[in-house]
């Protein structure tokens, strides 16, 4: 049978959608369904809210079509097909010497929607965005498959374009040659907020990102542990295989008193003068990886994530931000600050120069205001949200955020009238509605 | 290295995802593969991932359980390639049994899908790893050959067909130093079952392909997987036929 009825979420477990999902195993398969059922391609529902839902409608998942079809050692360019992970090129070509140019924080997510958010990670302050490294792509339109590379509006309007230019079949990859399979991470503590901008500032390393202590408050406002990794050549022994959560955890497993005591003795982790391991290139790269399902932590109402990104000038709103969460005293052990640069591979892609700060809260009754303030300071800033992540954001926010939405909207609207790859992301913010 | 230390695989049906999860896994351990089935396109891109994933070589080639004219090019390739010759057949055919009921006609392909058309591959295949005194092979058959049930018993027919044919080969093989398992998955996640009513404790082709794997260095005989099929086959061969015969199951 081609259609399964669903219920299904995305990571965030708070969104809920049901339809009917295809799971095609050949690309002649996905070919069909792409021309005689249009419908949004989703990978492995890694979005945290409903950037991969399709509520009532239709869905095509990648996850069977997963295949290395071809790798240039000579150019380091690997063609995959859409629903690979991640995970599995670091694990296959990492010890050959190559890694994706850009990973982001799970090596879960695929190739395909890697593309459809147009992804960073912890080097984006030296090689951009997912999509800067993606040499072409080709798409399951109605009418056939289609190539698109850059420079052709079809591919801007894919990169970062939450996958509303149809499913992608397969994509060829620039892939970045390293030193040796093995990550030599510095930690070290950070005070505050203050002197955490002055690291991120200064930081050389290829791979910096930074913990952040969401509750502290007062003077530890804003401190955290910055790591900053290289690859290099060395032993380590392997990833260890995952573990699972094996249930939903109760909700006091993230009340106030637990998050706070757990950050502060992770603060503590860290040696005061600070430290420098030697891990293998999975731990360093999708740290909670190692514990599948770990949305279920959160319990069963689930939880959300606020990211955003303001411009440098603007930072100072971060502390406000911190601030507010530090004295709502709902934010999670999870909170990650970052700087970066002003590498974006499409017009909706969500990098641009400044501060990232991303921030995950259970999903208590409080939460939805909490996030919104953030949403409104973060808009005020002249800033933008992750819509990989967003739950709250509205639709009148939207055009300042993403500037080029309008066009965007333009672009789809010529390949794709019917609306038929919308999602439930796309329809909350009418992000595809035309000026 | 000898050559007969060098392990070769030819798998039929390479399509399907038990098979590809197999072909990954051998590919892994520096395999050479020889991908046997109808749709080219998709094997030449499970032969590229294989290749990618640490295969010695991979090929794809035509095979069309219901076209002999197929299979000796299949045993000369396999003849050429050398090394330890090895197979595993996933092929087989499962058209609804209310369609066969509307023609008949169809009965043949289906046998010839799931029995004769592998067995009579795997008959030319033989004297290869008899000649080696070495080798294994895997015949993928089903749990639905092990008694006629009305949801299915065409399909049931030819398969308990074929894992009478494993049993024969393997009695054959054992006298020349080779082998061969029959394997016998019981529901499993590929796209045959996916969107189907009643599915219960189903499988991940990576699952099935792992049993496979360990069966062959285990030199098993007869293999359910996930194991407890074994169990619940037995109690539905166990049931009187005077009460069977009223059961839709």
């Amino acid at each position: 049978m081609t259609w399964k009825q669903c219920d299904y979420t995305g990571w965030g477990r708070v969104y809920h959608a049901r339809g009917e999902l295809a799971r095609p195993e050949r690309a002649s398969a996905l070919a069909r369904i792409a021309s005689q059922t249009p419908c949004p391609a989703i990978g492995q529902r890694r979005s945290y809210a409903d950037g991969c839902l399709n509520d009532g409608g239709r869905a095509l998942l990648t996850e069977r079509l997963d295949r290395f079809l071809g790798f240039e050692e000579e150019t380091g360019l690997l063609e995959v097909e859409s629903g690979c992970k991640l995970a599995d090129i670091v694990t296959h070509f990492g010890r050959r010497g190559w890694l994706p140019a850009v990973l982001p924080g799970t090596g879960f997510a695929t190739v395909g929607g890697a593309i459809g958010m147009d992804v960073h990670g912890k080097n984006h302050h030296h090689v951009g965005s997912f999509g800067q490294h993606v040499e072409s792509l080709t798409l399951a339109l109605p009418d056939g498959p289609r190539e698109v590379a850059p420079g052709d509006p079809l591919f801007a309007a894919t990169i970062g374009g939450l996958g509303q230019t149809g499913p992608i079949i397969r994509a060829t990859l620039r892939m970045q040659k390293i030193r040796g399979d093995v990550m030599m991470v510095t930690e070290r503590r950070i005070p505050d907020l203050a002197s955490y901008f002055d690291h991120l500032d200064a930081s050389q390393a290829t791979y910096t990102v930074g913990w952040i202590d969401a509750t502290a408050r007062g003077a530890a406002l804003g401190r955290g542990i910055l790591e900053e990794g290289e690859t290099g050549p060395g032993l380590v022994p392997p990833a260890k295989r995952g573990t699972r959560v094996p249930l939903d955890a109760p909700h006091a497993a993230l009340s106030g008193p637990v998050v706070r005591s757990f950050n502060a003795a992770y603060f503590r982790r860290v040696p005061e003068r600070g430290r420098t391991v030697v891990k293998p290139l999975e731990d360093f790269f999708f740290p909670l990886d190692k514990i599948h399902d770990w949305n279920r932590l959160y319990g069963k109402r689930g939880f959300h994530q606020f990211q955003c990104v303001v411009p440098l000038a603007e930072r100072e709103i971060l502390r406000a931000m911190l601030k507010d969460v530090g004295t709502a005293g709902l934010a999670s052990p999870l909170a990650v600050i970052k700087r970066m640069g002003a590498g974006r591979g499409g017009m909706m892609s969500f990098p641009t120069e400044g501060y990232t700060l991303a921030i995950d809260f259970p999903a208590r009754a409080e939460a939805p205001e909490m996030i919104r303030r953030l949403i409104a300071m973060c808009f005020e800033a002249g800033g933008r949200v992750y819509l990989a992540k967003d739950a709250f954001a509205e639709a009148s926010q939207m055009d300042a955020m993403y500037p080029e939405r309008a066009e965007w909207a333009g672009i789809l609207h010529s390949i794709d009238p019917g609306e038929a790859y919308a999602t439930d992301l796309v329809r909350r913010l009418s992000l595809r509605s035309l000026p | 290295m000898t050559d007969t230390a060098r392990e070769t695989w030819l798998i039929l049906g390479a399509t399907s995802s038990m098979a590809r999860a197999l072909a990954r896994k051998l590919a892994g351990r520096g395999a050479t593969l020889l991908l046997a089935g109808r749709d080219m396109e998709d094997l030449e891109a499970t032969a590229a991932d294989c290749t990618a994933r640490g295969a010695t070589s991979a090929e794809a080639i035509r095979f069309d359980a219901r076209d002999p004219e197929s299979f000796p090019p299949i045993l000369a390739r396999m003849q050429a390639l050398g090394g330890t010759p090895n197979a595993a057949v996933f092929v087989g055919s499962m058209p609804p049994q209310v369609e066969i009921d509307d023609d008949p006609a169809m009965l043949d392909g289906v046998v010839a899908d799931s029995f004769t058309g592998p067995a009579r591959l795997l008959h030319g295949l033989a004297p290869l790893l008899e000649a080696a005194g070495a080798g294994t092979i895997v015949g993928v058959s089903s749990v639905a050959g092990d008694r006629g049930r009305l949801g299915n018993y065409v399909y049931g027919a030819a398969k308990s067909g074929f894992t009478t044919y494993m049993s024969g080969l393997r009695n054959r093989l054992g006298r020349a130093g080779a082998h061969a398992i029959t394997v016998k998955p019981g529901f499993v996640d590929t796209g045959m079952t996916w969107g189907l009513d009643g599915m219960f404790l189903v499988a991940s082709p990576e699952a099935v392909a792992d049993t496979i794997l360990k069966s062959v260095s285990k030199r098993r005989n007869v293999v359910y997987t996930p194991f407890f099929w074994r169990y619940i086959m037995m109690i539905i061969r166990a049931v009187p036929e005077p009460i069977f015969r009223k059961l839709s199951i």
